[in-house]
């Protein structure tokens, strides 16, 4: 039982960074119909500049902050420089783009930083673990992390006219222009976002897996199949998804499939949903007029 | 160029393919021509898949793998001899393919992409898992005898094979530009760019579809079992991501909806990683990134559109 109990919570916390990941996923979705294959990658590279920030002397949080930022403008940039002018080319000129920005970031990380495993810090202490042993400082600090992330970005879409403007240009783009909302703007600052949540996600996520430039294969797969299962048309079904996939990867893992075939499990929950209820829990069924 | 002189054309390109190799290339410019010529297989699957039925598809080694699979485990298991082995690979993959297409029927572009390129990632996982060792060898792979000339050709076993691969990859080739230019091929060029008009003509999306995944899975299989039988070794880490996102590089530089980019792709992702290679290890990610970025933007019809340019300004 105290096996179970601990395989849960150790669900919660990498559900919580695919938690981050499904939203930053959702979130172009939303607005571009686009699923950003290149997402975790930019996640990977952002934890690079990070960990270098630290090497430098930067004390960690100073280095988060600097991090998120940095995180921020690359995903603007990539959006108004590369995603923009191919916004009405078929899908196969967005996916290689997608593919292409996969493979540059991949190979420019293992260029500059090399292919070798490096250890990340955990800003939360490497102390015992809390509350009888099921959770470790650092699986408690990163939830938390996810948590707030999560709440914020609520808020900021729930509250703000910002949030709102951006909810308008990716819902109804031609009528949102109409009335004043610069949609372009908007989708940039939306890649912005999503690189700044996946910076954050690989930041967390970085002490547990190690950094390495192939780190978040597999996480974008679970993130991606989070954001499936909770409904890729709802971000919070999403949020929701990310969780369910941690703790059926932790169970599964621990208890019936092993560790070898995790990244299949994924794959399986994928497929599942996607021919029994593509919606997934909480999307809306799209219905599209011919 | 004219008609005649365009009909022509590939059969003359046969003929020097055969012939010029076996004269002037050293062995190991054999074995590379002959793996462009499994690769060129491979992209043509692809190619029918994504390029023609715009069902696009990242996941293609997967198929790779299983061809190369069947056949080593035929090979090494129950001693067939390698040519006997192709139609169980080409049987067995479409098998495969035709179920992965009834799902994929479900999924819209972006989705497939994504479930395609998540069998990409989960490939190598499911060919190591321990159910499957006794067969598969595991992380160890399976080791495969190379072919000697039969009928007592005067051809050493290099020459051989890549003239074996040749043929095979000549009339698949065939099969394929024959099939793009009917019926067939226009089905599904219809369905990838217009599928309501397609389906108020009559054309059975569903059937199509899951047909076009079943052969492309049929040629992407083949090409693995004459890539096996070349590099006379199959091991789960080669079938991996790498491998699809080759075939999908090699498709976007040749140009999806031809037949003769296949060939062109199957040049680049031989020989420009090699050079690549020289510069830094890490390198042939970036130039493949960029590239794939550069003819996105700048040539999206592939390396066959701008033969096709220059054709049309020269007729």
């Amino acid at each position: 039982m105290d096996g179970l109990l601990h395989q849960l919570i150790s669900g919660i916390a990498s559900g919580g960074i695919y938690a981050s990941v499904a939203l930053a996923l959702v979130m172009i979705y939303q607005a571009t119909h686009h699923v950003n294959f290149a997402q975790g990658e930019m996640a990977m590279f952002s934890t690079y500049i990070a960990l270098t920030l630290i090497q430098a002397g930067v004390p960690y949080w100073a280095a988060f902050c600097i991090t998120v930022p940095i995180s921020f403008a690359m995903g603007a940039v990539i959006q108004r420089v590369l995603m923009e002018p191919l916004a009405k080319a078929p899908i196969l000129a967005s996916v290689g783009v997608f593919i292409g920005l996969l493979l540059m970031f991949n190979s420019v990380a293992g260029w500059i930083f090399t292919y070798t495993l490096k250890p990340f810090p955990t800003p939360f202490g490497e102390g015992k673990p809390l509350f009888g042993g099921f959770i470790s400082r650092h699986e408690l600090g990163s939830t938390a992390i996810t948590l707030v992330v999560l709440l914020s970005i609520w808020a900021f879409f729930r509250f703000t006219r910002l949030g709102l403007a951006m909810r308008a240009a990716a819902f109804n783009p031609v009528s949102s222009r109409l009335v004043g909302v610069p949609v372009n703007k908007m989708l940039a600052l939306g890649w912005g976002l999503a690189a700044s949540i996946g910076a954050i996600a690989g930041m967390m996520v970085a002490p547990v897996i190690f950094l390495d430039p192939n780190m978040m294969a597999g996480v974008l797969l679970y993130a991606f199949a989070g954001a499936l299962l909770g409904g890729i048309t709802n971000p919070l079904g999403a949020v929701i998804g990310g969780f369910i996939v941690g703790i059926i990867e932790n169970l599964g893992g621990a208890y019936v499939v092993g560790t070898e075939l995790k990244l299949t499990t994924a794959l399986f929950i994928i497929v599942v949903v996607l021919t029994v209820k593509p919606a997934g829990l909480f999307g809306k069924t799209v219905v599209s007029r011919v | 160029m004219n008609p005649t002189l365009s009909r022509v054309f590939p059969w003359l390109f046969f003929a020097a393919a055969a012939v010029l190799p076996l004269l002037f290339a050293s062995d190991y410019r054999l074995f590379q021509l002959t793996m462009v010529v499994v690769y060129a297989v491979a992209v043509l699957g692809l190619n029918l898949l994504t390029g023609y039925n715009g069902q696009v598809s990242l996941g293609n080694g997967a198929f790779y793998a299983i061809g190369a699979y069947t056949t080593a485990i035929l090979m090494d298991k129950f001693g067939v001899p390698y040519w006997a082995t192709l139609p169980f690979s080409a049987l067995v993959c479409a098998g495969v393919g035709f179920l992965i297409g009834l799902p994929a029927l479900r999924l819209g572009g972006m989705y497939l992409a994504l479930t395609t390129f998540a069998l990409a990632v989960a490939t190598p996982q499911l060919l190591k898992y321990k159910l499957f060792e006794g067969w598969t060898g595991g992380v160890q792979g399976i080791v495969i005898d190379k072919p000697d000339a039969p009928f007592g050709l005067p051809l050493n076993p290099d020459q051989w094979l890549y003239l074996f691969c040749l043929l095979v990859g000549g009339v698949l080739f065939l099969a394929a530009s024959n099939m793009v230019r009917g019926r067939i091929g226009r089905a599904m060029r219809a369905i990838r760019d217009q599928p309501t008009a397609a389906e108020a003509m009559g054309i059975d999306i569903a059937m199509f579809k899951t047909r076009t995944f079943a052969t492309s899975a049929l040629f992407t299989g083949i090409s693995g079992s004459l890539g096996a039988i070349t590099i006379q070794f199959v091991a789960p880490d080669a079938f991996g991501v790498p491998l699809s996102l080759t075939f999908f590089v090699g498709m976007v530089v040749g140009g999806g909806a031809s037949i003769a980019g296949a060939i062109m792709g199957a040049l680049f992702i031989q020989f420009v990683p090699n050079i690549a290679e020289e510069v830094s290890k890490a390198a042939p990610g970036a130039v493949y990134g960029l590239i794939l970025i550069g003819f996105m933007f700048l040539l999206p019809g592939g390396l066959a559109s701008l033969l096709r340019l220059l054709n049309g300004k020269r007729a």
